[in-house]
């Protein structure tokens, strides 16, 4: 599970506060415009930006100076999640060794992991030959591999068709459930969120409203989500994606 | 000034104005001979008042390059005439055709006298191991008192092929010891700290107390005791004697001003431009002035002995004296 | 490269390209051509003369394996550490290698030499002395000017690697040996062997330096035999012959490392600053101070010497020094200046020969290095020689030295550029060409920026060099208009040598002033 506690993050200027707790195996969709600080609050979590002030509790321990990796969590960006010059089974057996020295069982393992997120046989594929899609999904069997019970995802599927992100939500969906992952998801898009159900939050301003129930928040939005869901109809209506 | 253009002769022409009919000698030398410090700005001011001509000096690089700049140019050289040129290459210059009889026979206080048919001496000094009083109470009086002074007493030299002095240090041991030079360097070997490119590299690597002594000029006391008020350093004298270089002048073949160049020739050896010497070359006069030399010179010990080859036979001998140098240091 | 918009940018990268190429082949090999042409009968080798290859090529060898592999550990510390005073050591890197010859000897004999500090200390605690002159001391020195280039250029690789990736690895816990060699070892291929060719060439053209501290004779380099053969002997075709030999030597090596470098393709990034989460236990912080601190120790104390040795000339330097540094600025600017446009233009054309025929492109990258490869002297006399009958060489001298200045500082501002600029047209040119930029919009705005780093440190290299020049400076000096290291020799001539010490120093200090200046624009943008 995750805790935050007061917690605070500086960049820059930009200045979140963040002070909510997550049970395992729910999930958590990030509403919010972009620059409001969905992205700093993953980040947060996943250790690449530090705690200036309150804690920070993953499974129960305090995590707030640990290194990435030693934290319990997988994090998928919106892109460069694999490594251009390795090949697509090398960038998920670094899940298994960071230095890349697999056994054959290893190597049967990542095969599996390929297969489960429907990559059977393109192990030997370079980055640059998968589409947007292939790569994220590449990335997820690493983070089948790694076996961390948080996933975190910072609107990985933004790049991706409507009925590819479905199917990505699915494959995610799938692996919440059957391995119990907590999962933190940001999205712009409420559809996705919809669609993701359990849990959501509203992030604009530095400032992180608590966890409700996704179809609460969006049915009933505070003020500030709803001019920015609305925002999001007017944009739609005219058919432009909004810039990531 | 042959090869300008005819557009940038008139240019100089509209330039010059009224002072166009001035006519012009152009004297190739060496860098150091132009620099503020060194000989030309007298020299030029003091020729000037007596020619009523515009005298250019043009540093054309270091001393060995002077030779090579004139056979670049060839027949077709700016220059009127060439100052500046070792004695150890005055055979090969000679035999380049470029340059023309001086016909001068002036009387010369070099040690030996001096007649050449193409070049006239300005000025000479004879090399010389420095070392500082300081450090080294008793510098050693020969080369073979060297090799057999304590093991502390080191020398640090020029390479006889990039360097003048290294050049002459070369034909110095070859005058004194002949055919036992090798027998020599081999023994010099372990007292020879490195060998340089240049002057500047062997004399700094000396005064910052890389080595006993450095090749040098027994001049180079004078020096240090006329312009830095130094009297530490000291001219180690050896009794084989030592050996004499001689800088010279010609005049070219090709030159367009004869008259003039030969006006210059002849003042080379006048005081106008022998008195400003001892203290900006650092050399002796080729004639020593009748306002005599500086208090720092006449102090300077000379040697009982000078050794110096005729040109031709400097050059006959440098190959096989380099080759047994190389051989000696090279082991 | 989209099709659509290639004609205007295409043309451009060949013309500019094309006569950047033609530049660097007629001072080089067309050069070496003119010398020999001028000969009377060719020259002969003899046995002294394949003794100096041998020690050239052994001794450049050598300097140029220690300097990069001794430059990629402190890289490596300096790359994942930030401490107060890393921007200036960083910067100080690029000072031993502009300083002028005779000060970085001095520079080096004060530490190392007989009566050096580090003697003195021996001598203090009654441990035997030692004695660098021979191939230790020709070492020492080159290493002396060598590593901090090698470890500027191998630090740029690490900038290069974008953020996303130390971000990924740090995630996935790849630390120590599995992270060098995953991200490090792929760059470090694409950068390092680049970098070795370059010291090896610098170190193959040594003279001064390798003859005073390799004791005599014995360390005699073929651009000593060079010298000899052209300004002793005057004897053009043993110049011509030697001067091709030492092209040889280092074509040779060049190609060489052309085809050990493999691009590293380590995929773009958003150019954001990198940021390190390796390396945080106390034994690595430890290793990496101790490394940082050997090596700046190791670099700055020659600096020391050296700058407490000219001190006290700095008084007697003479009025003539202030013009004559005034002039040196100028050409330095000058020869910077077109040193990045022949550079830039040479690393376009190799750029878009590799995407038609990859051995072209390497070909044009190891003939771009060539210019290093070129005793000055030759150059210089060829210059000389093509020049006389159009123009009278003096009056033209200014120029004629900010010339071949760009043409010598090519080498590095090439180095520096390729890599980089590699990426970025792999990158990012697509997008370029979809969006239909023109050659000056792409220059603008996608090369510029992003080549913004190597573009300063380049720059500064090529300015400090042009600026510090003698070897081309004496053939072409105008009379009464020294440049500054002319005049500083000038000094020396007059025996001068406190006052030249102090020019020396105002000499390397501009030249340093003009390198930090254009290294502090090319970091601007950079993390603290």
């Amino acid at each position: 599970m995750i805790r935050l506690e007061g917690a605070e993050a500086r960049r820059g200027a930009f200045w979140l506060r963040a002070d909510f707790a997550l049970a395992r195996g729910a999930h958590l969709s990030l509403i919010g415009p972009s620059g409001g600080g969905k992205s700093t609050l993953l980040n947060l979590i996943a250790g690449f930006v530090s705690l200036s002030a309150g804690r920070l509790l993953l499974d129960g321990r305090e995590m707030g100076r640990a290194a990435p990796a030693e934290r319990p969590v997988t994090m998928l960006f919106q892109e460069h999640n694999l490594f251009p010059h390795l090949d697509a089974a090398a960038n998920v057996g670094l899940g298994i060794d960071p230095g890349l020295r697999l056994s054959p069982s290893d190597r049967a393992r990542v095969a599996a992991a390929l297969a489960e997120v429907g990559l059977e046989g393109l192990g030997a594929r370079m980055p640059a030959d998968l589409s947007g899609g292939q790569r994220q999904r590449v990335a997820l069997a690493r983070a089948l591999l790694r076996d961390r019970p948080i996933l975190l995802l910072d609107e990985p599927f933004a790049a991706l068709g409507p009925a590819m992100r479905a199917e990505m939500l699915g494959l995610v969906a799938a692996l919440r459930e059957g391995r119990g992952m907590t999962v933190v998801m940001s999205t712009h898009d409420p559809d996705e969120a919809r669609r993701a159900g359990g849990l959501a939050s509203f992030v604009a301003e530095g400032e992180v409203s608590a966890p409700a129930p996704v179809s609460a928040v969006l049915d009933a939005p505070p003020p500030a989500l709803a001019a920015y869901l609305g925002a999001q109809e007017i944009a739609r209506s005219a058919a432009i994606r909004p810039a990531t | 000034m042959k090869t300008m253009n005819l557009a940038a002769a008139a240019f100089a022409f509209a330039l010059a104005g009224g002072a166009a009919a001035q006519e012009k000698l152009v004297v190739y030398t060496y860098d150091s001979f132009v620099t503020e410090w060194g000989p030309a700005p007298k020299i030029e001011a003091n020729f000037e008042a007596v020619c009523a001509c515009d005298l250019e000096f043009v540093a054309a690089g270091d001393g060995a390059a002077l030779l090579g700049r004139v056979q670049l140019e060839g027949a077709g050289t700016e220059a009127d005439i060439v100052l500046g040129l070792d004695s150890n290459l005055v055979a090969a210059a000679a035999e380049t055709g470029l340059f023309a009889p001086h016909g001068l026979t002036p009387e010369t206080d070099a040690p030996g006298g001096w007649a050449d048919p193409l070049f006239l001496p300005y000025d000479w000094g004879w090399f010389a191991f420095v070392y500082d009083k300081t450090r080294l109470a008793e510098a050693p009086s020969s080369f073979e008192a060297l090799i057999e002074a304590p093991e502390d007493v080191t020398i640090v030299i020029q390479d006889p092929r990039s360097s003048s002095p290294g050049l002459g240090l070369l034909l110095w041991v070859k005058a004194a010891y002949g055919d036992r030079a090798p027998e020599i360097w081999e023994a010099l070997a372990p007292r020879i700290v490195t060998v340089t490119k240049g002057w500047w590299e062997a004399y700094s690597l000396f005064l910052e107390g890389e080595a006993m002594m450095a090749l040098s000029y027994t001049t180079s006391p004078a020096y240090h005791s006329i312009a830095e008020g130094d009297e530490t350093k000291a001219a180690a004298m050896f009794d084989e004697g030592h050996y004499m270089q001689v800088e010279v002048a010609g005049m070219l073949k090709g030159t367009d001003q004869p008259e003039l160049a030969a006006r210059f020739m002849a003042f080379m050896l006048e005081e106008g431009f022998q008195s400003v010497i001892p203290e900006t070359n650092w050399m002796y006069p080729a004639k020593t002035p009748p306002s005599g030399l500086p208090e720092g010179f006449a102090a300077l010990p000379v040697p009982a002995k000078t050794l110096a080859f005729p040109p031709e036979e400097a050059r006959a001998m440098r190959e096989e004296a380099l080759a047994e140098w190389l051989e000696a240091l090279s082991q | 490269m989209n099709g659509a918009a290639r004609p205007p940018a295409g043309l451009l990268v060949w013309l500019a390209g094309g006569a950047a190429l033609a530049l660097v082949l007629a001072l080089t090999l067309g050069a070496v051509a003119l010398v020999a042409l001028r000969a009377e009968g060719a020259g002969a080798l003899t046995t002294p003369d394949l003794r100096a290859l041998r020690f050239t090529a052994w001794q450049a060898f050598l300097s140029a394996a220690l300097s990069v592999l001794l430059a990629i550990p402190l890289a490596r510390a300096l790359a994942r550490r930030r401490f107060p005073g890393r921007g200036l050591l960083v910067s100080l890197l690029g000072a031993p290698f502009l300083l002028p010859v005779i000060v970085a000897i001095l520079g080096v004999i004060a530490i190392w030499g007989r009566s050096g500090w580090v003697n003195d200390g021996l001598g203090a605690i009654g441990a035997p002395r030692i004695d660098v002159y021979g191939l230790p001391g020709v070492l020492l020195a080159h290493v002396f000017f060598n590593l901090p280039l090698a470890t500027r250029l191998i630090l740029q690789g690490y900038a290069e690697i974008p953020a996303e990736r130390w971000r990924l690895a740090a995630q996935l816990g790849i630390e120590g040996r599995a992270l060098f060699r995953l991200l490090e070892a792929p760059m470090l291929r694409a950068v390092a062997p680049g970098a070795f060719a370059l010291v090896f060439l610098i170190c193959a053209t040594s003279f001064a330096v390798a003859l005073a501290l390799g004791g005599g004779p014995r360390a005699t380099t073929l651009e000593l035999a060079i010298y000899q053969a052209m300004r002793f002997d005057f004897d053009l075709g043993r110049a011509a012959l030697l001067a091709a030999l030492q092209f040889a030597l280092c074509l040779g090596l060049a190609l060489l490392a052309a085809g050990l470098s493999a691009p590293a393709a380590l995929g773009p990034g958003f150019g954001a600053a990198p940021e390190r989460w390796d390396g945080r236990g106390g034994l690595a912080r430890a290793a990496d101070a101790a490394l940082i601190a050997l090596g700046a120790l190791f670099l700055l104390s020659p600096l020391l010497a050296a700058l407490l040795h000219g001190i006290p000339g700095l008084g007697a330097m003479g009025a003539g020094v202030w013009p004559a540094a005034g002039r040196s600025l100028i050409v330095a600017l000058a020869a910077a200046a077109l040193s990045l446009a022949l550079a830039g233009a040479l690393a376009g054309l190799i750029v878009a020969l590799e995407a038609r025929w990859a051995p072209a492109g390497r070909l044009t990258e190891a003939l771009g290095l060539l210019t290093l490869a070129v005793s000055p002297f030759v150059a210089g006399v060829a210059l000389f020689l093509a020049l006389r009958p159009l123009i009278s060489p003096v009056s033209a001298a200014l120029p004629l030295i900010a010339l071949v200045n760009a043409l010598m500082a090519l080498p590095y501002a090439l180095r520096l550029l390729l890599p980089p600029l590699r990426e970025a047209a792999r990158d990012y040119g697509p997008l370029a060409a979809s969006l239909g930029m023109g050659a000056g919009a792409r220059l603008r705005l996608v090369w510029l920026p992003r080549l913004r780093r190597p573009l300063g440190f380049a720059g500064g290299v090529a300015a400090a060099l042009a600026m510090g020049d003698l070897g081309v400076v004496a053939l072409f000096s105008a009379p009464g208009a020294p440049t500054l290291p002319l005049y500083v020799y000038g000094l020396v001539s007059a025996h001068r040598l406190e006052a030249a010490g102090g020019a020396a120093l105002l000499l390397a200090g501009l030249s340093f002033s003009l390198f930090a200046a254009f290294d502090a624009w090319g970091r601007a943008r950079d993390p603290a």
